[in-house]
Order: structure tokens, then sequence, then C-alpha cells
């Protein structure tokens, strides 16, 4: 546990300074370039061409191409997945040496009706018409996106400060409780009720964060462990607290509590027809003041410091053990935060024992996707949101599982993890496909 | 190498010993060149082709499982086993085996213990027994010393001799002239990856110093007299416990007074680095006082001893000293920048940190691309600059080195050194604990040697290094003699470099 | 409730003073039992408490009248705490503290089943010890799997998705080709498939173990998942109709009461798991695969030095832990149910649980495993007697007793040192 290293002892890691991974996500490209490509040709002609450049630059191994083409490398898995899971398609490849065209053919309608329609239900639809229609696929995006930005941010944070958060999905459920009996319970107006129901999803959130970081600043003991088991306290929490007295929907024989007053709801951007709510602006203010956190604030210092090398940060008087316990207690309120999402937004008004649906663990793909920077999270959720509200139709339209975009999230993040192989895939250059580790905790 | 043979392989840190003698137990594949053994060329794929060509080493880090017994430790890549393809262990063969050669070259270590609960210099000796349980011819060992103390030296001494009793050669790596002048048969000296002499060990210490560093050694730093101040740092009947829970720091008085230098001398490992982390609030102290002009300041936090006027650099920077991922702007602030002008509130000031790296950079001659490059790109003598730079930027009463130029370019040790003297000219108290002899004598107006936890004397600059040597060994005027000192001509000189 | 006194946990001995780890654990256990024979004994009814030898009310049984158990069985347990408080010797740890828990736990069955409503008020014990034994199963597999990774110093978060792909290949290979041996094979290779990419991924390209862990469960989710909705939900017939073993009469020792009908005759899972438990015990502990396993474990470079190969040994390791986790998925499928989505369910965080609690050795894992099956099988029991114990709680008993442990408030775990460590030469 002592090992300081990031997972690959990259000797080029990222400094931890630049944090504006929107810049980073896109702006790194020109100096990836110039690393690229100097070394490489120090004799040739000193200026390359501009279309050269761009597409030495392209080419390079840089966050965005990387991450363009897991994308791509995972959906020609996911292809291939369509393709053996669909008995008619099949059945084409059983005389494929007597005519090809038929299997290719088969299989191309299968594949890309079914992209098509995730394209159409994550993004925008061309055959529809009217504002409600056009603007449906984004709303239902968008609605998807802001809770996976909380967990997101939560997890990432928590890498930053050296410790790894899997207890998101604990720590939303805490707060999806706190936040739906709040939004029940409590007689308030309007616009104070959501902002209560808001911080006692954030409470409930802290509070499950402050646990297993009190333990690990206390004892030592591993937050990977703690978290994880107290995932599993909470579910069983919420599960035991639906069916009790107060919080039941006594109008209902199923588990399910009594609904949230519309006062404690997050207000819809767009009409009540469509389901983006204000979560989204919540979810954007969020992630511009964690990045603020980090790079701008002495707390934001302190956590870095902390989780890169806890002992240069002993000695410089900075508090490993409050340090921990912080981190915890904000991880766990972001977390508490997509949690109260779930519940005061569209997806839901009460709970159930699937209300959190996977944010949790979502967010883990999320941060890591984001490379546990604010902005790259927020990009990061929204990718996965799309996929999500895509997925959607394609189960509806296409008859494909919505479980392929749990595939195909999973997919992204394991060719993000390990560039060396995306590259060796891809023949891409050197570059700086080092920095592209995640760069996080160690063992037990 | 001849048989029974002890061959000494003499450098400074970092002069390539140890990557040589890697190379030779097959460890990193050379890039070049070959090795000869007994006049054929030997190509070593990695360790096992080492043993198996009968070499052996004793690793400067030891290279035995905390966990296992010395018997598991010993049988590990080499196990005796029954029962076919399940392999069944053959511990009672794997302990007599243990018990056998330990017995043969009166190494006495006990095949049931485990590693953990075992001194140092015992752990070493298991090593050795590794090494001899696979029937080596050649035993490399690698800074043996550096880790024990001078009675665990002269066992280990009494131990080589006996090896090579039994025919067995020894390379020896050091960088320390007392021991290679008291064992080996010839010495190879290093220096920057090439070989640049041998010697024989009745050369004298000054030949084999200048051939080792390739200039005069004298570390001279210019200085005036000292003219100390009132007392600073009061510390009283000190008691600490190190990681493992044993006494480390038992019962230490010391003064240190504005003005003066006061170095702290002795062999690593007699509790300098518990004493000064008690000192910093790092590590909790058992007993006694501390008191820092006037205020006891023993219990309080380390940012708290840190804001009272203590600057501190650690011994180890990469471990304790620099966040290496982190910019050289950010490192000059680590342990201000909730200050202001750095940080005000919660929000940090961005400028004013760039601002100030920009003339730390400038004043302290930090050889860096750019303020926000990443400290661990730097090198080690850049990197020190950095702490010192950020320790000595604040106004200080006490200022703590440790271990200041370990592993720092000639260039940034003069610099260094001309900073520590200047912060004393100043009126601050310099307190320098170094295991380098030499650069406690330069820096020091007066010496604490440190042993076994306790101060064990305390003398002026000018005091002959012989005695400063005994002191070092343990021998105080008043113990000489008394059963347990070791003899004058010993090990414990060690230092005499 | 630590399981085992393990022989490579070292405890190092520090001088505490007074308060020694013994003395802790026995105030704990005082105050426990006190409780129990004042709380337990108030509640309690004066009603009999049967727990009968076989699986229905009738039968030989054991009887004591509900308050008298409680409070009798409370003040046992109190006794064995004193002791350990007032200090005895060290090998008697182990016996007094699990003399004191199971008195604890009697006196508590004690008061909920004389306070069960008449025509309940029984336990049959051998349907407790088979149900905690069947649930205890893919625990153990997937305990196992953890051990063996685990061990050579990597982590397996990712015994779930194992589990889960080895119960989805199990059932699939076993219906296309109506042969269980088949399908238990396929259940072992798609196992191992999952720790095969946790080991190309964590050895080869250095992903941190953890996060390859976690995104492995999810991808195992996500393609049973999907295949399941387009193959097997179609055309169950065809795709998910795995033939199941049967269970097997051991001779001779299924006619010793209690035990024999609970575990003797069961099926080939039962006995494979309880034979892997003992040969992996052997293995690591006494032999030369064992002692490498453990050193590349402990301190790589150490291996490395004296030509033991690293990452070949990790690779293997890993390797075999997914066929083993495998395997105890396919104890689901090719035994019980029908594979269903996700049927896995979190057995594979409990089964983290027990490896941990179990302090990363195979019989600390059966024992922990037990105890969390036990706390299953009890928590089923208690709702079909109607107690007002809500089960949700005793659900959380494996993960808030692994909290504790993991604290060091019950003895101390250590894992093996290099584990999640990556190796890289030189």
């Amino acid at each position: 546990m002592s090992n300081p290293n990031p997972v690959s002892g990259s000797p080029d890691k990222e400094p931890a300074t630049e944090s504006q991974a929107a810049q980073n996500a896109v702006g790194n490209t020109d100096r990836a370039a110039t690393t690229a490509t100097a070394p490489k040709r120090p004799e040739e002609q000193p200026r390359p061409s501009l279309g050269r450049l761009f597409l030495d630059n392209l080419w390079a191994a840089n966050t965005v191409t990387v991450t363009v083409l897991a994308v791509v490398l995972a959906m020609l898995v996911g292809a291939v997945l369509i393709i053996v899971s669909d008995p008619e398609v099949l059945a084409t490849y059983s005389y494929i040496t007597a005519r090809p065209a038929d299997a290719l053919t088969s299989s191309w309608t299968v594949v890309s009706e079914a992209y098509a329609n995730l394209f159409k239900g994550a993004i925008f639809d061309p055959e529809a018409s009217g504002f409600t229609a056009a603007m449906g696929p984004i709303s239902e995006t968008l609605t998807y996106t802001a809770p996976l930005v909380f967990t997101g941010l939560s997890v990432a944070l928590a890498f930053r400060g050296g410790l790894f958060n899997i207890g998101s999905q604990g720590q939303a459920t805490i707060g999806v409780i706190l936040a739906a009996v709040a939004g029940f319970a409590l007689p308030l107006p309007p616009v104070l009720h959501l902002l209560v129901a808001l911080i006692a999803g954030a409470a409930g959130g802290a509070l499950w964060g402050f646990i297993p970081g009190i333990l690990k600043a206390r004892t030592g003991a591993h937050e990977v462990i703690n978290t994880i088991m107290l995932n599993y306290v909470a579910v069983y929490l919420l599960s035991w607290i639906i069916v009790q007295n107060g919080v039941h929907n006594p109008n209902r024989a199923d588990a399910i509590s009594k609904p949230v007053e519309s006062s404690a709801q997050l207000p819809r951007l767009l009409g009540d027809n469509l389901r983006v709510h204000a979560g989204i602006l919540l979810a954007v203010l969020v992630t511009w003041f964690v990045a603020w956190l980090l790079t701008r604030s002495t707390l934001g210092f302190e956590l870095r410091a902390v989780g890169e090398n806890p002992d240069a940060a002993r000695t410089a008087g900075i508090s490993v053990t409050k340090t921990y316990v912080l981190v915890m207690v904000i991880s766990g309120l972001l977390a508490g935060l997509g949690g109260s999402n779930m519940v005061l937004g569209s997806t839901a008004d009460a709970l159930t024992p699937q209300v959190v649906a996977q944010i949790g663990f979502d967010g883990i793909l999320v941060a890591l996707l984001g490379r546990v920077k604010p902005w790259g999270v927020l990009l990061a959720a929204l990718l996965f949101g799309a996929l999500q509200a895509g997925g959607n139709r394609m189960q509806s339209y296409s008859g494909i599982s919505l479980e392929l975009v749990t595939v195909l999230q999973a997919l992204i993040v394991i060719f993000i993890a390990a560039p060396a192989l995306v590259k060796a895939i891809f023949q891409l250059r050197a570059a700086r496909a080092a920095r592209l580790q995640t760069s996080l905790a160690k063992g037990w | 190498m001849e048989p029974g043979e002890i061959h000494a392989l003499l450098g400074e840190n970092g002069a390539g010993k140890s990557t040589l003698m890697n190379v030779l137990y097959g460890l990193y594949q050379p890039d070049e060149g070959e090795i000869l053994v007994d006049g054929k060329p030997l190509k070593l794929k990695g360790p096992s082709d080492a043993i198996a060509a009968g070499i052996g080493m004793v690793h400067q880090h030891f290279m035995l499982v905390p966990v296992f017994t010395v018997a598991e430790n010993v049988m590990l890549g080499a196990e005796q086993v029954r029962g076919g393809i399940a392999g069944f262990l053959d511990r009672r063969r794997a302990r007599r085996e243990v018990a056998e050669v330990s017995e043969r070259y009166n190494l006495r270590v006990d095949p049931d213990a485990v590693i953990e609960d075992l001194p140092v210099g015992i752990q070493q000796r298991v090593e050795i027994v590794k090494a001899l349980t696979r029937d080596v011819d050649l035993l490399i060992l690698d800074e043996p010393t550096a880790v024990l103390t001078p009675q665990e030296t002269e066992e280990l001494l009494t131990v080589m001799r006996s090896l090579k009793a039994a025919g067995k050669s020894i390379v020896f790596i050091t960088h320390k002239l007392g021991e290679v002048k008291a064992i080996a048969d010839r010495i190879t000296v290093i220096r920057r990856g090439k070989t640049v002499g041998t010697a024989s060990p009745t050369a004298s210490r000054d030949e084999l110093a200048a051939l080792m560093v390739g200039r005069s050694v004298r570390l001279t730093v210019d200085k005036q007299p000292a003219t100390p101040g009132r007392p600073i740092l009061e510390v009283a009947g000190l008691v600490v416990d190190d990681d493992r829970q044993i006494r480390a720091v038992d019962g230490v008085d010391l003064t240190v007074h504005a003005g003066e230098v006061l170095g702290v001398a002795g062999v690593q490992g007699n509790g300098q680095t518990e004493l000064i982390e008690a000192i910093m609030g790092l590590r909790p102290a058992l007993a006694g006082t501390v008191t820092l002009d006037g205020e006891a300041v023993h219990g309080w936090s380390t940012k708290k001893v840190l804001r009272a006027g203590v600057g501190y650099v650690p011994e180890d920077r990469s471990v304790d000293g620099l966040v290496k991922e982190f910019s050289v702007a950010e490192n000059l602030v680590l342990d201000i920048y909730d200050r202001p002008p750095f940080g005000k509130g919660l929000s940090l000031k961005p400028d004013a940190i760039a601002k100030s790296a920009k003339e730390r950079i400038e004043q302290f001659d930090i050889r860096t691309p750019s303020a926000e490059a990443a400290v661990g790109t730097l090198s080690g003598g850049n990197q020190q600059k950095v702490i010192v730079a950020r320790e000595l930027s604040r106004p200080l009463k006490l200022f703590i080195a440790a271990q200041p130029t370990r592993g720092v370019d000639v260039g940034s040790i003069e610099f260094i050194h001309s900073r520590v003297i200047r912060e004393r000219d100043v009126g601050t108290a310099v307190m320098v604990v170094s295991s380098e002899l030499d650069e406690v004598i330069g820096l020091a107006d007066r010496i604490a040697v440190m042993y076994r936890g306790r101060i064990i004397g305390i003398v002026g600059p000018d005091t002959p290094r012989e005695e400063i040597g005994l002191l070092m060994a343990g021998i105080t005027p008043e113990t000489a003699g008394e059963p347990g000192g070791t003899a004058p001509e010993g090990p414990g000189n060690e230092d005499e470099a | 409730m630590s399981t085992t006194a393990v022989p490579d946990v070292a405890v190092t001995g520090v001088d505490e003073g007074f308060w020694t780890r013994t003395r802790k654990t026995g105030a704990v256990l005082l105050a426990l039992g006190v409780l129990a024979a004042v709380l337990f004994g108030a509640l309690a009814t004066d009603q009999q408490a049967r727990f009968t030898l076989s699986e229905t009310e009738g039968g030989a049984a054991l009887e004591i009248n509900g308050t008298i158990g409680a409070i009798l069985f409370g003040i046992i347990a109190a006794a064995a705490g004193g002791a350990l408080l007032a200090g005895v010797p060290k090998r008697w740890f182990g016996l007094l503290l699990g003399v004191g828990l199971v008195a604890f736990v009697l006196s508590f069955l004690c008061w909920q089943v004389s306070a069960a409503p008449e025509g309940r008020n029984f336990m049959p014990l051998v349907n407790i010890v088979r149900g905690t034994f069947i649930l205890a199963l893919p625990l153990i597999f997937g305990a196992l799997a953890g051990v063996l990774c685990e061990r050579t110093g990597v982590v397996n978060v990712a015994i779930e998705g194992q589990l889960l792909m080895g119960a989805f290949a199990g059932a699939l290979f076993g219906s296309l080709s109506g042969n269980v041996w088949v399908g238990l094979v396929a259940a072992a290779i798609g196992g191992a498939f999952i720790s095969l990419l946790l080991a190309v991924f964590a050895i080869r390209y250095l992903v941190d173990q953890v996060v390859m862990g976690i995104v492995l469960n999810l991808l195992a989710v996500g393609i049973t998942g999907f295949l399941y909705e387009r193959l097997m939900q179609t055309d169950a017939q065809k795709y998910n109709s795995a033939p199941r073993f049967g269970n097997w009469e051991i001779p001779l020792l299924k006619d010793i009461p209690l035990i024999g009908p609970a575990l003797f005759r069961g099926n080939i899972f039962l006995y494979l798991g309880l034979l892997l438990v003992l040969v992996i015990h052997i293995a690591l502990f006494r032999t030369r695969w064992g002692l490498r396993t453990r050193s590349v474990g402990e301190h790589p470079t150490a291996a490395d030095t004296v030509g033991v190969k690293v990452l070949g040994l990790r690779y293997r390791n890993v390797i075999m832990a997914g066929m083993v986790a495998g395997i105890g998925g396919a104890s689901y499928t090719l035994a019980f149910y029908s594979f269903t989505k996700n049927m896995i369910g979190g057995k594979g965080f409990i089964a983290l649980a027990a490896l941990i609690f179990g302090r990363w050795s195979p019989t600390g894992a059966l024992l922990a495993a037990l105890f969390f099956g036990f706390a299953d099988q009890l928590a089923t029991y208690l709702g079909a007697i109607g107690s007002s114990i809500p089960s949700q709680f005793l659900a959380m008993l494996p993960y808030l007793a692994t909290i504790l442990a993991v604290a060091g408030l019950v003895g101390r775990v250590r894992a093996p040192a290099a584990d999640g460590k990556p190796y890289i030469k030189g």
C-alpha cells in the first residue's frame, strides 16, 4: 500500500498541474504532435507541411485518437456479438462458401440497422418532425448524462487524492434514500424543498464516504475493500427502508416508497414532454467547481500532493489522514448528489430497489474514460449517456438487448486503460501513448 | 578473479559498481562486451544461469521474503522435492542443509526463524547461506556493510575470511576505504562506469581516495569562525521508537545555538533519522522534551513546527522531499501553499506561485527547462536544490538538513554547502546530519556523534578523524578497552574515506 | 470472529501493555455474552426450542426451554470472554473464541426459535447445515480463485465476472451438447477467459488490477446478459436447458446422523469444492509450486533473483483461478437453476470478502465462506418462522464482518505484500 508508483510507472505521466481536461482532451494534439515529430525526423526538412503535420498529429497516439479508436474497436466487437447472436444471420454463414454475399449483406444489415438506431436514439433522428421529436434524443442523452457526471467526478476526485472509491454506488444509494425521504416527508415551499432534498442527498453520500475515509485514516484499512462492502450494506438498507411504515407507499403492494413531492423535483428544461431536467445544469456547475477545487484551491493542492506522494506531503506539513477523510467525504457527497438526481429528476420519483441503477459502477468507467479530470469526466459521461439513450432505441426498434451498451462501455474503458494495446492494434506512433495511462493506486 | 581471493570493487556512489555486478548476476543484460569464466565466454540470460555458473550475489537490498522462514528462503528456487510431479517440499533436508552450511562457516543462523523477526546482520548471513547452499565459487557482496553496526561489520569480515579460507572467491563492492584495506587482496577502483586503476591493499588511503573521486578528496568549505548566540533548539531526554517499535533514540540531549552548525555524525541507522523526525513532529516522542527558542514544541504537528520557523531537508528526497509529478513551482511552495501570497482562504494564487518560482530558480541556480516542468525530470542535484530553495525561502530560526548532498553532483554539493554556511552566518541555528564524515567535518562548528540512539560525544571540528571514527564505533575514551568495544583498528573507522 | 490461526499470517508480537488483542477480544465477547443472557433471555419465551436432527419437525431432537437456553448460552459466551480477559495461554485463544461465538449464536437461536409461532418453533438442523454448504459453495470456489490469484500478487476483483461467465458457459454449452461434462469443461474455460483478460492486462499491459477487475465484471455482466436476451430468452429449449448433475450418495458416510444427509448426499460441486480447499491448501504450503507462488506474491524480485519465473507463474495461477471460479459458476447452472441475467448477484464480492476474512488462506476462506453461508441460510430460516429480525440486516452481516476484520478490530489481516503490484524486471 505504500507503493506510490502509479499503475504503469510510466515515465512521462501527465504532470498533475494541468487539469483543464477539456483543453486536455482536445488541446493536447499540438503538443503531442511536436514531441512526436520532432525527434523522429531531425534531419529532414525542418518544417513539414501543414497537412502532413495534421496527419501525423492524428495518427499520433494522443488522447483523442486513442479514445476514438477505442470506441471504434468496441463497436467492432459489438458488431461481432450482434452477428453471432442472430440465428438468421448465422444461418447464412453456413453456406458462406457458396454465397458469401448473403452472409455479408445480412450481417451488414443487422449491424448497420442496430447502430443507426443507436445514433438516432442518442443524437438526432432525421425523420423526426416537430420540436419535441427532434429534441427527444438529446433530451434523453442529457437525462442519462447528469447522474453519471456526479458519480464520475466522485470517483475521479478520489483517484486524484490517491484513493480508489469503488463505493460511489453505495454513496449514491444512501444519497437517494435521504433525498427521497426529504422529498416526500418534509412539508416545505418549492425552491427551498428542492434545496433541502439535494442537501440531504449530498449529506447521505458524504456520510457513506466518511466511513471508509475515517477507517483508512485511523486503521489503514484499505478503502477498496471497505467501499465494496459498504455498497452492499447500502443495498440492503435501501431494500429494508422501502418497506418501512411511513416510507412505503400505502397504495402499492410492491416495494416502492411514497412519491417525492413536486416541490422537491428538479424542474424540466424543455417542457413536460421532454425529460431533460435541471440536473444537467447542476452537473456542469459542479464540474466547474471540482475543476476549480483541484487546480485553484489549497485543498486541491493538498489533495493532489497526498495523492501523488503521501510521504512528501506529510513531511511538508500536510495532514495526510485529514486529507483522506476529506477526499472521501467530498467524493461521497458528489456521489450522493448523483443519487439524488435519480429520484428528484425525471428518471423516477420514488424509491425502488433498482432506483440507483448502475450509476456508481458506471461512474468508475466514466472517471477512467475522462482521464480522471473534471471536464474529461463531463465529456465521458456525455458519451455514456448517449450510449444509454441510443441503447434504449436500439432495444425497442432493432431488438438488440440493452446489455450491448454495457459491453461497449466496458470494452471502451478496457481499450483506454491499455493504450499500448490500441497502439499495437493500430500501429500508432509511440508519441504520448504513455501519458494516457490512468493514474491511480495500487493493490490492497 | 583468482580462487580464494577477496577482490574489492571500490567507487563512489553511482560509479556503476552495482550495475556491473547485476550484469554479472544476469539481472541486467550487457549492451556489449562479454564475461569470461575459466577462460570461456559466458552468456547469462538470467540469475539461474549465473547460479549454474557458480556465481552468487548478496544484494544491497536483501532478496529475502520477509514472511518466510530461513529454510524456506534458502531453498526457494532450488527446492529439494519428493513425490514426483506433486513436488512436495523436503523441508527436513532444507533445514539440515542450512544447519550444516551455517555450522561449517560459523554463520549461526536458525533455519526455522522467520526473516522479518531477524536483525539486519543475521538477514545478511541468511543471504550468504543462500548463496553457499547453491555451491557458488564466486560470491558478490554489494555494499554489505552499509546497514551494519560496527560489530556486525566485524563479524561479516570474519565470515569473509573463513569463506576465503574455504577457497571461495569474493567480490566486495563498497565505497568505504577502511574495510577495503582491512580485508581485500586486490582492489579495483571504478569511476563513472570505467575502471580507473587497480591497487594493492598496501596503497595509502589518499592514493585510493584520489583514484576514487578523481580529484583531491578534501571538501573544503570556506567559512569564518562561528559566532554562536542564544540556544535555539534544545532537546532533552528524547526517546523515540522506529517503525518496528524498536528503540531508536534512547535519551538524547543536545543544544543548537543561533549562528552555529551542529554536525551529527554516525553510522547510518544509529537513530539519526528518528531523532530528526521526532523533532519535526513526524514521529511521536515517547519521552523527553524538544524546545524551540524557549517554546516546547514536542507533540506539535509537523505543520506547526514548520510554521514556527524550522526548515527541513529530509534525507530521502524522492520519498519525503518532493512530489515528483508536481511542477518545480508547486514543489517550491509545498509547505507554504496556503500562506499569503500563495494562498488565501481556500483559493490558490497561481501568479504569485509562478513569480516566486522564477525568483527561486534564479537565486538557487536550479537548472530546469521551465518552472512548469515536473520535478521528477530534473537531475538529482537540481531536485535537491529545489528542496533547499524551498526551505531557505522563509525566515528561519532552525535549519535541519539530513544527508543534504547524497547522490548530488560535485557542483551542486559546493553550492548547497555555501548556502548552509550563509544561513548560519545570518544567525540561524543549523543542524546537519550526514553519514559522510567529510561533510560533517567540513560544515560543522561542533560535532555530535550518535551511536545506538545516544549522543556518545560532542567534539570540535579540529578533533582528529581517528578520534571521531572511534566514537562512531561506540568507543569513548572512557569505555575504550572495556569488553564489547571493538578493536581500534576495526571497521569502525569505515567512514574515514 | 477471527477464523483460524493461519500459519502464514504472522501476528506482530508487539507489547501492547495490558490491553493485548486477546484481552480486547475477551472484553468484547464478555459484553456480548452478558447482552445475550439479559436481552435474549428476556425476549425468549418459555416454549421449548427444538433443534431437530432431521429435515422435519419429527424425529430425534435437542430441546431446551427457550428462556433457560438463551440465558445459559449467554452465560457460556460471557464465561469464554471472561477467560480470555483474565489472560489464558495463547493456544486456548482460538478454542475459547469459537466456543464463545457459537454459544452467542445458540443463545440468539433459543430466543428466536422459542418465540416463533406454534408449529414452526423448531429448527431442522439438517436443512440448516445443508443449506449453509449449498449457499457457501460459490463463495468457496470464488474465494479459492481469489487465493490462487492474490497469493501470486494479482488482485482478483473479477471473481464475480469469472463466476458469472462460468455459469453462463456451463449453461450454454451444456445445453448445446446435452452433456454435463462438456458443460463443466466449458464453464472452466469461460471463467478462464475472464481471468486470461485480467492476466494479460494486469501483467502485460500493467493496467491497475482493481480497475481491470471492476471493468471485467461489467464486461461479463454485459456479454452474458446480451447473449442471454438474444439467445436464451428466444430459444430456452436449445440454449438454456443444460442437463444437471445428480446427487451422489457416498456409502457409509451418508448414514452418519446430521452430517450424513447434509453433506454426503450432495452433488459433485460440493465434493469438488471441499477437495479443492484441501488440495490447494496442501499445495500452497507444502509443495514447490506453493513456495514459489507465495514468494512471487510477497517479494517477486527475490523470487526472480533465484531463478523463479515470476510472470509465467502469475499467468498460470491467474488462469487456474479463473477455471476454479468458472466451475463455481457452473455449480448454479449445472446443478440447480437455469441461467438468468446477472444470476451471481454479488456473490463474487462476498467471495472476495471471504478471502480477506479468511486471511488469504484456503482453509480460512472455507471457514469464512461457511460463516457467510450460515448467515445467509439463517436469514432464510428466520424469514420462514416469521422472525422480527429483518432479513436485510442478517444479509449485511458478511459485509459488516469484513469491514470490522479489515479495520483490525477483529484480529489483523495482512495481504500478500506484492498483491496488486505489477512486476517490472530490472
